[in-house]
């Protein structure tokens, strides 16, 4: 395969086919990827192609999905499972944080549990309740887990292969927002380590950190501030557990100034944890407090409201202005 | 479909039938399934001890369940695998668990303690019912496979009430799982009982799901083993799931931590000590002529021996290492951890340094 400009469903639906294609121990699993090929049909073909003893429809049961998916990983298998929403997710967070993530240090790494959990997450596409939580937080704070994200169709091909190929569970969420967006993806190209943080856009003046859904809006932020003369640096951290800390120290090391952007509630969020980093690692070198920019602390509120909610353009270019303020 | 409860040892060791089980009686295979009776009986009551004399952390006692357990041991083939709870100490000695290894969980060595791949036989699963998932899904994976083996796992009546086994029930019915439900009805979940947890038998539930659901004298070895024996043939043949309800009696707490005097009557107790499972064996063995005084004397003797030697290799146990905390969260590793741990280790080595200095 070329290279292509594919969508993120494609890029994830091909880096899947290809991971099914190349080990035999590959499944894929989880509500409605067989025959329809996922709500959002990123699993789209795969159960034709490889059959339904390797794409399993699963009956509906979140904890079921995750707990079978932990026998079938001890057994040799690696499933990559999807939950089909952000918020339906909870079902089966017992046995990720109970079990999943716990069972090679209590087996003092007899055990291993190559499990991918793919989560479609995130707000901005008018959705009912339940369909548009950012969640991450709750489980990059879980030891024995490894919680990524890419921000775009290129990243999501790699990453994806990185992910299944790993021997650690992980939870791989995708902001559906961006599922349609397109990129060049390159199959051939070497995939770079999971975890490793881009910079995304470089600047001088200030660090945009963000992840998934919202390293589009902080580009964009850039772009408005480069008109006024401002030079914003974006970092895409790509995973959140483990984060590379180093990446961030670098650019605030230079640029002097963190704002972090998540659609998840900014208290004991991401960005809580990368400001007491930055604090700890680089404190003579910060000109202003680290910022935050996130959802509030409330429910996810009706669709109708979400643009209110959600970070934006404008309210990062306001937290922009205030660090530059000090 | 199974009717009634199986039985082939009744409380007076006198030998029962049923018309759709059969049971095997040899004097050897009797005489092998007392000796497993007795010492798991005595390896569990040495535990007890230990944990009063402050040497575990805990211990969930099995006594009254040595009859399911060992039955349940002793259907298993080589190829099979368990996934059991965490009062499953018979089994595990089947499986060939030295028994020191559940004594070091329970002591707070490890949080595992052995490799479940070389014993076939998980870790106990303390996180109720979480288990009986993973046993599905592992055999799903034999199926895959085409192994010859089939999976049982072990929960207790709490347990049913857990979303997960009945997820689990339906996983292994739609995807026709080699896999035997073997369930310890015990009666007691703590302090609640049976009619706190369901309004019918439990083996009924499988109807529900689709497959064979059958209770069997849980006090009854012979029953235990022979139904055992034949729901794992039918998962290995491809016939799928089944659920045995083994009617049981935990005849001691909970486990270490607990009190059944406060929510259970002496009586209750008295009648269950009447249909002791050593003691239906020990009365048949003896009426056949199959044991005397004399193997009896020498089994108790065996189990004692082996009892001190465990207690002593328990308290020659050395405590973990803290360099542990790190060692295994991660197969590929992880910034983070190795970042905590060397910071760790520099700050251990400031007393190292002070102690040093001290000399």
């Amino acid at each position: 395969m070329t290279v292509q400009k594919l969508p993120m469903v494609k890029a994830i639906n091909e880096s899947l086919r290809r991971a099914l294609a190349s080990d035999p121990k590959v499944l894929v699993m989880g509500e409605d990827v067989g025959r329809l090929g996922g709500v959002f049909r990123v699993t789209d073909g795969l159960q034709k192609e490889f059959g339904d003893e390797r794409v399993l429809d699963t009956p509906l049961a979140e904890s079921g999905i995750v707990g079978t998916a932990i026998g079938l990983a001890l057994r040799g298998y690696r499933p990559v499972v999807e939950i089909q929403f952000d918020g339906f997710v909870f079902p089966a967070y017992d046995q990720i944080v109970t079990q999943l993530a716990k069972m090679r240090a209590r087996s003092l790494g007899k055990v291993s549990l190559p499990v991918v959990i793919r989560i479609p997450y995130g707000g901005g596409i008018g959705a009912v309740e339940h369909h548009s939580e950012s969640p991450e937080a709750l489980f990059a704070h879980v030891a024995g887990l490894k919680v990524v994200t890419p921000s775009n169709a290129r990243d999501a091909y790699w990453m994806m292969q990185q992910a299944v190929r790993g021997d650690d569970p992980v939870i791989f969420f995708e902001p559906k927002r961006r599922y349609w967006d397109k990129d060049e993806v390159d199959p051939g190209a070497t995939p770079l380590p999971l975890h490793r943080a881009a910079v995304a856009r470089p600047g001088e003046d200030l660090t945009l950190a963000a992840y998934g859904p919202m390293v589009k809006v902080c580009l964009d932020a850039a772009r408005a501030a480069a008109e006024e003369g401002r030079s914003l640096e974006v970092l895409d951290l790509r995973s959140l557990s483990p984060l590379d800390f180093d990446c961030v120290q670098t650019s605030v090391e230079k640029t002097r100034r963190l704002v972090t952007v998540h659609e998840a509630p900014v208290f004991f969020g991401a960005g809580a944890e990368i400001a007491a980093r930055v604090t700890e690692r680089s404190f003579y070198h910060l000109e202003a407090p680290v910022l935050r920019v996130g959802g509030y602390h409330s429910p996810y509120p009706p669709s109708r409201l979400e643009d209110t909610y959600l970070p934006d353009l404008d309210r990062v270019l306001d937290a922009v202005d205030r660090a530059l303020a000090y | 479909m199974t009717t009634g409860t199986v039985q082939f040892l009744n409380h007076e060791g006198e030998l029962t039938s049923h018309p759709d089980h059969e049971a095997e009686i040899s004097p050897d295979g009797l005489r092998k399934l007392y000796h497993d009776m007795a010492w798991s009986r005595r390896m569990d009551a040495e535990a007890v001890t230990l944990q009063r004399q402050g040497e575990l952390g805990l211990w969930p006692s099995l006594l009254g369940q040595e009859a399911a357990q060992i039955g349940a041991g002793h259907a298993l083939g080589a190829a099979d695998y368990v996934f059991p709870s965490y009062r499953d100490h018979g089994i595990a000695l089947c499986r060939g668990v030295d028994p020191l290894d559940l004594l070091r969980m329970f002591r707070g060595v490890t949080n595992g303690g052995w490799d479940p791949a070389e014993k076939n036989f998980h870790l106990y699963t303390l996180v109720i019912g979480s288990q009986v998932l993973h046993a599905t899904g592992y055999a799903m994976g034999l199926a895959k496979d085409g192994s010859p083996g089939a999976v049982l796992t072990c929960f207790g009546d709490g347990a049913t009430s857990q979303g997960d086994v009945s997820e689990a029930f339906n996983f292994a019915a739609v995807y026709h799982a080699p896999i035997v439900f073997f369930c310890q009805n015990n009666q007691w979940a703590i302090s609640e009982a049976n009619e706190r947890q369901t309004r019918v038998p439990l083996h009924q539930r499988a109807d529900g799901f689709g497959f064979p659901g059958v209770r069997v004298d849980g006090n009854d070895v012979l029953a235990c083993l022979a139904v055992t024996k034949w729901a794992l043939e039918r998962a290995r043949s491809g016939e799928g799931p089944t659920l045995i309800e083994a009617f049981t009696y935990r005849m001691g707490a909970h486990t270490t931590s607990d009190d059944p005097l406060r929510y259970r009557d002496g009586e209750e107790v008295a009648y269950w000590n009447l249909r002791d499972p050593l003691a239906r064996l020990r009365t048949l063995l003896e009426a056949r002529g199959w044991a005397d005084g004399a193997y009896f004397d020498t089994v108790a003797a065996q189990c004692e021996e082996r009892a001190v030697d465990l207690r002593a290799r328990l308290r020659a146990t050395p405590d973990p290492d803290p360099g542990d905390i790190f060692a295994h969260v991660h197969a590929d590793g992880h910034a983070l951890v190795d970042e905590e741990r060397a910071r760790f280790a520099a700050y251990q080595a400031t007393f190292a340094d002070a102690a040093g200095r001290g000399e």
